[in-house]
């Protein structure tokens, strides 16, 4: 068994004939939070989808290396990629709940799982909305349409769906770029929650919250792993002229 | 084998709630399959419409060499003295057609710009349902428009004209096609980038200045197609010149005078007791076949222009 | 100074006048419009009662009627949009959720272009060739729904496939990654999603279909129907025909008719193409 919940090993991924990715080996511990951080087109949001696939649906996408999850490679063959979302939740940029009522939303995975018990799904979706600290605001409107949530609530529902189906590793693709400086506040204390729970991976590029909320960090660069370390190692003391760079604004 | 299945309990079995289930991905394979045998249909369409033609011309070019059939200046399958040539029927359908244009691109490129760079939107609100209203009527009303409409009051402006004639279809097609001119084009001149016409206010230029001399020309591929597409459909309107132009093969550039298309053509001889089989029934298929020919050639000439005029920036 | 304001005022005449011109010009159009469609009405409102609508044709106009047409129209048009909008919607569904962007995809695409395209008389011939003859169906009306049919499908797969489109990325990205596999994502989401749209493309189709004369004439659809079809190998005719008929008679009584059958026919067409225009104004974003 591996020491690491999720890692790469020498991964490479092509678009085409473009190389996106460049022979990545880095790996993240159970119950940590690991930040991507990088200037745009560096690669961090490929490589977080990596880890669910959702790279499979570009077409003319290569993949090289191994991706494993619990030691198994989640590329081999035989490997349902459905089953691999399963396990590995997923948070997107801009939220994006689906047109039904805030419950349905939340109970979606277990529906797609084939559970029917009523009672369970309840419990399910109130134990996730909980864990999401969105039960609160919503209790009393389950039956309302998710969109008519303001934007952070909408993104803390995208985090309970997730949570629902009882991942193990989560992924968050800048989770709070496109939300307001409170509703941010709020999802950087929720990942600090999440983590006694989850495995826990995180593209940003906002370096105070990669600082705030991450164990360690990784800086990428043209599609290069330049550097990973203790996220307090590597904001003090960067090894790498690159990522000294970077994380004092010179570029990027 | 045994490896992968591991491989595949190692991930998927470390859930509680997570139940084997096979039954998802037994329908979404099967619902591809099914799915794919659909999109086959348009390719077996094609291919159908290619295989009856064929066969059916076949048993005409057989019988008629197809230089006779592209040069001679008579069309008369139906007397006793037979003349195969497809130059009055092309004739007449390209008098029709070129008449329609006539009257649907001044208007419609008029109302186009109008609405692209003018109309406010609630003059668009009413506006738009209008064109939608006239697209959606059926070209057998539009033939009666034609026949007992249209040609009594052309009449009374031009005295000694028939009761049938290649004008008065040929009008009426013009309005029927309106719509399509109109909203085509107003769709290219929409995808002209709001830059270039800030460009043209900021020196100073009225709105038609920019609209005639930077947003049109810059739409002018666009706008093509959308004129070619017109004519295709023209080519391929049957209804109103069947009723109204007067099914009468003669090679004329006359619009006063009776004329019939190839699509007319086809309906005439539909229609009438022709057996089937007979030399003068497969005409028309080989009249359908340079139909198919000749809009088949304007589609893609269409088709190529907007594609090539959307991938240089007209559109976004 | 005095040139520039010179022509500073006369561009901005030329600018009204512009407007001036195009509005008058539209105007026009609706008043042609307006015109035509109060000649038909004018002579066919007459005719349009009780007996015209419950009887069949007959040589004697006053008694004549378009109870065979309508009953063909209606069955020849259910039949259609049984056929086609499953495979329509199937093979948009195909194309844009399943089909790889590749040679074939490109080629079905033109393909389907290319077919919208076709003039619906090279339909009927089509229908002629493959179902009445070929495959023996004769003039009956599910021959006539099978020719239709292939007549709307390229209008349905666009229109579907535009709509499809248009439900926003995000939500297949959220299915997906919650592990649904790609026909649940369809079918919980993008079909629900996408319903008015795709609902609007289908009605617009329809209204064509019941439009549509020439592919029907082709195949041979009789004009001169004393019964109605009982079942689908059963001859039939349609209201556009009828009213066809009507029109190359040379009396005026006949005429009279075909103006009631266009006033009907009308009013289904227009009725259903207003719908259309207010399911998508009503759902679009």
């Amino acid at each position: 068994m591996s020491y690491f919940k999720i890692e790469t090993r020498n991964v490479s991924l092509y678009y085409g004939n473009t190389q996106a990715l460049k022979n990545i080996t880095l790996g993240v511990p159970e119950n940590k939070v690991v930040a991507i951080i990088g200037p745009s087109g560096c690669g961090k949001s490929t490589y977080l989808r990596l880890f669910n696939r959702m790279n499979d649906m570009i077409d003319g996408v290569r993949v090289e290396g191994e991706v494993l999850l619990n030691g198994k490679n989640i590329y081999a063959d035989g490997v349902r990629v459905e089953d691999v979302r399963k396990r590995v939740g997923m948070v997107f940029q801009k939220p994006n709940p689906f047109p039904k009522s805030i419950f349905e939303n939340v109970a979606y995975g277990l529906r797609i799982n084939g559970v029917t018990n009523k009672r369970y799904i309840e419990e399910t979706v109130e134990r996730a909305l909980r864990q999401a600290a969105l039960w609160d605001e919503v209790k009393d409107n389950l039956k309302k349409s998710a969109l008519a949530l303001s934007g952070g609530q909408q993104q803390r529902l995208c985090i309970a769906r997730a949570l629902a189906v009882e991942p193990s590793v989560i992924l968050m693709d800048e989770p709070s770029s496109a939300l307001d400086p409170i509703s941010n506040a709020k999802i950087e204390e929720l990942i600090w929650e999440l983590k006694k729970k989850y495995t826990i991976l995180i593209v940003t590029h906002n370096m105070q919250q990669a600082a705030r909320v991450s164990d360690w960090t990784a800086f990428f660069y043209l599609g290069e792993l330049i550097e990973y370390a203790e996220t307090k190692d590597l904001f003090t003391n960067p090894r790498n002229e690159k990522t000294q760079n970077y994380i004092t604004g010179r570029f990027g | 084998m045994q490896l992968f299945k591991e491989v595949g309990q190692a991930i998927a079995g470390e859930s509680k709630i997570q139940k084997k289930r096979r039954l998802p991905y037994l329908t979404d394979t099967l619902v591809r399959a099914i799915l794919f045998l659909c999109s086959l249909v348009s390719v077996f369409t094609t291919l159908a419409i290619l295989a009856v033609l064929v066969v059916q011309s076949y048993y005409f070019f057989r019988e008629v060499s197809i230089i006779e059939f592209l040069t001679s200046k008579q069309w008369t399958p139906l007397f006793a003295e037979k003349h195969f040539g497809i130059l009055p029927l092309l004739c007449g359908t390209l008098l029709t057609s070129l008449i329609a244009l006539l009257v649907s691109v001044p208007l419609g490129l008029a109302v186009a710009v109008y609405l692209s760079e003018y109309a406010r939107r609630p003059i668009r609100k009413v506006i738009k349902p209008f064109l939608e209203i006239l697209a959606g009527i059926p070209t057998i009303v539009y033939g009666y428009f034609a026949l007992l409409t249209i040609t009594p009051l052309l009449q009374k402006l031009i005295p000694g004209l028939g009761g049938f004639n290649a004008l008065s279809p040929g009008i009426v097609m013009g309005i029927m096609i309106l719509p399509l001119v109109t909203s085509l084009s107003e769709d290219a001149l929409r995808a002209v980038p709001d830059s270039l016409r800030e460009g043209g206010f900021a020196l100073g230029a009225s709105k038609l200045q920019v609209s005639l001399t930077i947003v049109f020309p810059s739409a002018l591929s666009g706008i093509m197609a959308s004129i070619i597409l017109a004519l295709s459909r023209a080519v391929g309107e049957t209804m109103i010149v069947a009723i109204a132009a007067g099914n009468l093969p003669q090679l004329t550039w006359n619009p006063l005078e009776p004329v019939s298309t190839m699509t007319a053509y086809i309906v005439q001889v539909s229609q009438g007791d022709t057996p089937y089989g007979s030399l003068a029934y497969n005409t028309i298929f080989a009249v359908a076949i340079a139909l198919f020919v000749l809009t088949f050639i304007l589609n893609m000439i269409s088709f190529r222009i907007r594609k090539t005029f959307m991938a240089i920036g007209g559109g976004n | 100074m005095e040139h520039y304001r010179r022509h500073a005022l006369k561009q901005r005449l030329y600018d009204t006048l512009f407007q001036v011109v195009a509005l008058a010009g539209l105007l026009f159009a609706v008043m042609v419009l307006m015109w035509l469609l109060y000649t038909v009405f004018e002579d066919g409102i007459g005719r349009l009662n009780k007996q015209f609508l419950t009887s069949f044709p007959s040589r004697r106009a006053e008694e004549a009627g378009i109870l065979a047409g309508m009953v063909g129209s209606v069955l020849v048009v259910l039949l259609t949009i049984v056929i086609a909008v499953p495979l329509g919607i199937g093979a948009a569904i195909y194309l844009e959720e399943y089909g790889r962007k590749n040679w074939f995809s490109r080629f079905i695409e033109l393909n389907i272009a290319n077919l919208a395209g076709v003039p619906s008389i090279v339909y009927g011939l089509l229908g002629l060739g493959l179902f009445v003859r070929w495959m023996q169906l004769d003039r009956s009306l599910i021959a006539g729904a099978l020719t239709l049919s292939l007549l709307i499908m390229p209008v349905i797969i666009i229109s579907a496939r535009e709509a499809l489109r248009s439900v926003p990325p995000g939500i297949r990205e959220a299915s997906f990654a919650m592990g649904a596999t790609r026909w649940q994502t369809i079918w919980h989401h993008l079909l629900p999603i996408s319903f008015p749209s795709i609902l609007t493309g289908i009605i617009l189709a329809v209204s064509r279909a019941i439009g549509e004369t020439a592919p029907l004439i082709t195949i041979g659809a009789l004009t001169f129907v004393t019964f109605l079809p009982d079942d689908l190998r059963s001859p039939f005719t349609i209201l556009p025909i009828q009213i066809f008929n009507w029109i190359s008679r040379p009396q005026a009584a006949f005429h009279e008719n075909a103006a009631a059958g266009i006033i009907v026919l009308l009013c289904i067409t227009l009725l259903l193409n207003a719908t259309a225009i207010y399911l998508r104004n009503r759902f679009s974003r």
